[in-house]
């Protein structure tokens, strides 16, 4: 065998669904399979509840699957108990919100901050991990600004800061625009292209086509049912 | 190694390449810390309920404990030891103006367990007796109003005096009615007396009087010091017997244990036809005076800090419970940063916790000052037993955690799909 060796497979679904019990039960994500190397930007598109956020939630491990096996990092999640999940959650998964979710009581870096408590980071350069993080989405200048005093726009750079200060395998993004004028939402995007650009996996779920076609890779969910479409070149 | 409060470190050898999530110590009191702080007019208002319970408490208590050792401190050997005769006159004090007896002294002193006794009476004075170091007119002495005190020669005995200078009078000055006077060294001071080698003389008004003693100092009636005494035989003999509304009153010094029992025996000893005629003043009972302090009162008291206390739980446990339900989104983003259930559980409580144990140190400080400030007023020294303040702040912390149960449990059931889908 020759060629390039194929990266590892990040995110590893294999007939994962999940049906909300009910009643009456609700398919939400049908069995399906997926699988997302390291480096890839993949978007997740679909109409109103077509299970797009069960999809997150399940790739985010916020929720277990109902049936088939997710592996993440090559981890079979299915095995692992809550704490475990729990763990790996915050080492290894990194989630930009529609609404941002910042503290309004904190500074920009001390939001950032945030993500470093639980998952065993030492206290000692924390916050020079946190600024650079700011400063990798531009908004150093902004780092001890309250969320109240900034703009949509660096709002959700403090979120994306948030999320990759932990150095996480997966950055998991559930409509990251949806709150923003088009040319915010622009910025953002160009932000996520460069991060793409620097190796991490992305995976950016949107019912918006025109942020769905930045991702290499697409696939649509309609009614819980997952789909990919193969681009024409 | 850093202090890991919740959560293990799984075995290096088991294949989960997952590390639990962990709440470092130091991280768990920052958060709750930031918690309260963050909203401060909301952390105190939520306190205040701990504040008046903590602090009603620590003042009941510090106030008792104050109450009974000023009790303790006066009720001393020296009170245990005294009984004083008043003399009421009986039903018609007006054709009696003396009910003493001239053996007072020595009737008095016949009764076991007595060891001095003796009568006394401040002698009414006109205005021109004005008491000097010499006669009127001679070398221009201003003279002071000086009380005179008319006694028997067991009182200065069984005031305890300690003399600087002299003697007490005895029998035979009583008996002679000799113009002898005993003086406080207060008032030889400012009289000019110094030594009594040369026999000075007190006068009040035109009369003289050989200072025999000088008193420095006297364990009871401490007006004794500040006064001229003299045989009450010279006193009658110059001014009379005691007139109505000064009447003479007994003084009469025991030994230890015995001041009930002559309390009891001693109007009849006096005149045993005509005991009305004396009123007797037994030492306090300390068992009675330290009931009387911990009264219902008390225990009125406690009941409205353990009521107060309920309320300030409940406030906290309300406040937080409001907190937990408007920050889920909070709660769910820690839980998608990797907060285990429990990591959410022990913040919340750490949170309430904070807010009681901070209403439990207000309440200790104003409790303090509240007993400090009654004492001043009464001019009595303020006791808080250390106990006290050490308890009343944990008093608040283990309010606030009790009060922060059920929300912390709340908060931890949150799911955090749930939490993060507002
Ligand atoms: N906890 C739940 N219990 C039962 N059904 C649920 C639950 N959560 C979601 N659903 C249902 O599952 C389906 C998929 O919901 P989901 O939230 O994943 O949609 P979505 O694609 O994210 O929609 P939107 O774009 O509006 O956010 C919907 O029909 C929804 O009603
Ligand atoms: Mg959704």
């Amino acid at each position: 065998m020759t060629g390039t060796p194929t990266p590892p497979l990040v995110m590893d679904f294999r007939g994962v669904g999940l049906t909300y019990p009910g009643p009456p039960p609700v398919a939400a994500l049908k069995p399906c399979r997926l699988a997302v190397a390291r480096g890839e930007y993949l978007t997740v598109v679909g109409p109103s509840g077509s299970g797009k956020s069960t999809f997150l939630n399940i790739a985010g491990l916020l929720d277990a699957p109902t049936e088939g096996q997710y592996f993440l990092d090559g981890i079979d999640t299915a095995t692992l108990s809550d704490a475990d999940r729990t763990g790996l959650r915050g080492r290894r998964i990194g989630f930009v919100f529609q609404s941002f979710h910042l503290l309004p009581h904190r500074s920009a870096v001390e939001n950032v901050m945030l993500a470093m408590v639980y998952n065993s980071t030492t206290r000692r350069g924390r916050t020079e991990r946190a600024r650079e993080a700011l400063e990798r989405v531009g908004l150093a200048h902004r780092a001890d600004a309250l969320p109240t005093r900034l703009s949509g726009g660096e709002r959700q750079r403090v979120a994306i800061a948030r999320a990759l200060v932990a150095r996480p395998s997966l950055l998991l993004c559930d409509e990251p625009t949806g709150n923003l004028d088009t040319a915010t939402a622009g910025s953002i995007l160009e932000l996520l292209d460069e991060l793409h650009a620097d190796g991490m996996t992305l995976v950016v779920i949107t019912h918006d086509p025109e942020v769905a076609v930045r991702g290499r890779r697409t696939v649509t969910i309609r009614d819980g049912v997952l789909s990919e479409q193969v681009r024409s070149a | 190694m850093r202090t890991s409060l919740i959560g293990r470190r799984r075995d290096a050898g088991r294949n989960s390449g997952a590390d639990r999530s962990r709440l470092a110590l130091r991280d768990l009191l920052s958060e709750s810390a930031a918690g309260v702080l963050q909203r401060p007019a909301r952390s105190a208002l939520t306190a205040l309920g701990t504040v008046l319970g903590v602090g009603t408490f620590v003042a009941v208590l510090g106030l008792t404990a104050t109450t009974s050792s000023q009790i303790d401190s006066r009720f001393n050997a020296l009170t245990a030891t005294e009984v004083t005769v008043e003399d009421t006159g009986g039903a018609q004090p007006e054709f009696l103006a003396n009910a003493f007896p001239a053996d007072a002294d020595r009737r008095v002193e016949r009764l076991h367990g007595v060891r001095r006794a003796g009568v006394y009476w401040p002698v009414r004075l006109g205005p021109e007796d004005l008491v000097r170091s010499a006669p009127p007119g001679v070398g221009g002495a201003q003279g002071e109003r000086t009380a005179v005190v008319a006694a028997s020669p067991g009182v200065l005995d069984a005031a305890d005096p300690v003399l600087s200078q002299g003697r007490t009078f005895d029998a035979y000055h009583d008996r002679r009615a000799e113009s002898v006077a005993v003086i406080g060294a207060g008032l030889a001071d400012r009289l000019g007396v110094t030594t009594l080698e040369t026999a000075p003389a007190v006068f009040v008004g035109d009369r003289a009087f050989t200072v025999i003693g000088i008193v420095a100092d006297v364990e009871r009636r401490a007006d004794l010091l500040q006064s001229v005494v003299v045989p009450r035989t010279t006193a009658e003999r110059i001014w009379g017997g005691p007139r109505s509304g000064e009447r003479a009153k007994m003084l009469i010094a025991t030994e230890l244990g015995a001041a009930r029992q002559i309390a009891s025996g001693v109007a009849l000893a006096l005149d045993p036809a005509h005991p009305e005629y004396f009123k007797v003043v037994p030492p306090p009972d300390p068992r009675s005076l330290r009931a009387t302090v911990t009264s219902d009162l008390d225990q009125l008291f406690m009941l409205l800090a353990a009521i107060c206390l309920v309320i300030g739980a409940v406030g906290i446990a309300n406040t937080t419970l409001v907190a937990v339900l408007e920050r889920t989104g909070e709660i769910g983003l820690r839980r998608a940063l990797g907060a285990r259930g429990r990591h959410i559980t022990v913040q919340f409580l750490a949170e309430s916790g904070a807010l009681g144990a901070l209403g439990g140190l207000v309440g200790t400080s104003l409790g303090t000052v509240t007993v400090v400030a009654m004492a001043v007023v009464r001019d009595w020294t303020p006791v808080i037993h250390p106990v006290t303040v050490l308890a009343a702040p944990v008093v608040g912390l283990v309010t606030g955690v009790v009060a922060g149960l059920y929300p912390a449990w709340r908060a931890s059931r949150i799911q955090p799909a749930e939490a993060l889908r507002r």
